[in-house]
């Protein structure tokens, strides 16, 4: 019963915060925004027994990239101007609703097989042996590793100055 | 037992989607577009967390999933926002109208 009160409320937060990013006019206040709703989908992975992803999405959405977009709305000084909508608006409501429509009419329409065994409770080692135990993503994540890499030494070089 | 099911988060993850994609395609200002993406991301996140815990509880392949889509949105983020800053000191402008160089 508290997890259902928690999904509502966090769902309806999360889908009006995401609403307010592209209404408002005020780039910097869609930001705000866009942090609550980063906030709100941490508190769906808690709903969702998925502790450690919700203490990433903590650190990394809400700590990092948020920072990294509020940085670059201050250094780009259009705030005065907001953030208006271009001329494709109404085709791109009308595609955004569709795309919606079809997402829910099979989500509704699968036979899902739902599995009846409840969540692991810590899934930090879990997660620790999938990504580095045996059989598991080492790979993947060695090249996430040179990604990360790659994308920091990229983005010094396109804002060093000259 | 709970009342909530797959089909619900399912449905919140397709609800932020479409309010990500309309925001991608109607929005001028660049960061808010990128904004929008990262809403994209997110909402595919909780569908792959969904999917871990109703459908393979004990596996948590999609949490992994989640893990690496995570690392993938910081890099786009990070480069992106440095082009950005890089159109705006060449352009002085962020305007996805007005970024026109490569138009034929």
């Amino acid at each position: 019963m508290g997890l259902d009160i928690a999904f509502w409320l966090l769902a309806v937060v999360g889908v009006l915060a995401a609403l307010a990013v592209v209404l408002l006019r005020n780039v910097f206040r869609a930001v705000l925004s866009l942090i609550f709703c980063f906030l709100t989908i941490a508190g769906i992975y808690i709903t969702l027994s998925a502790d450690f992803l919700a203490a990433v999405q903590v650190l990394i959405y809400v700590g990092g990239i948020s920072v990294l977009i509020i940085m670059a709305v201050m250094m780009t000084k259009e705030m005065p101007q907001g953030s208006p909508s271009n001329r494709l608006r109404l085709p791109a409501f009308i595609l955004a609703l569709v795309f919606f429509g079809i997402l829910v009419f099979t989500v509704v329409n699968t036979p899902w097989s739902i599995s009846a065994s409840p969540p692991l409770a810590p899934t930090t080692a879990t997660l620790a042996d999938k990504l580095l135990g045996e059989g598991g993503f080492l790979l993947p994540m060695e090249i996430a590793a040179a990604l990360l890499l790659a994308a920091i030494l990229g983005a010094i070089v396109l804002v060093r100055e000259k | 037992m709970s009342n909530i099911g797959l089909e619900h988060y399912l449905i919140l993850s397709a609800i932020l989607f479409a309010i990500g994609l309309y925001g991608a395609l109607a929005k001028r200002n660049a960061v808010v577009i990128l904004m929008c993406i990262e809403i994209m991301l997110n909402a595919v996140n909780i569908a792959l967390v969904a999917f871990s815990r109703f459908v393979v509880p004990t596996l948590l392949t999609g949490q992994v999933f989640v893990l690496f889509v995570m690392a993938v949105a910081a890099a786009e983020a990070a480069v992106g926002l440095a082009i950005i800053i890089a159109i705006y000191r060449n352009r002085e402008t962020i305007e996805s109208t007005d970024i026109n160089l490569m138009k034929w």
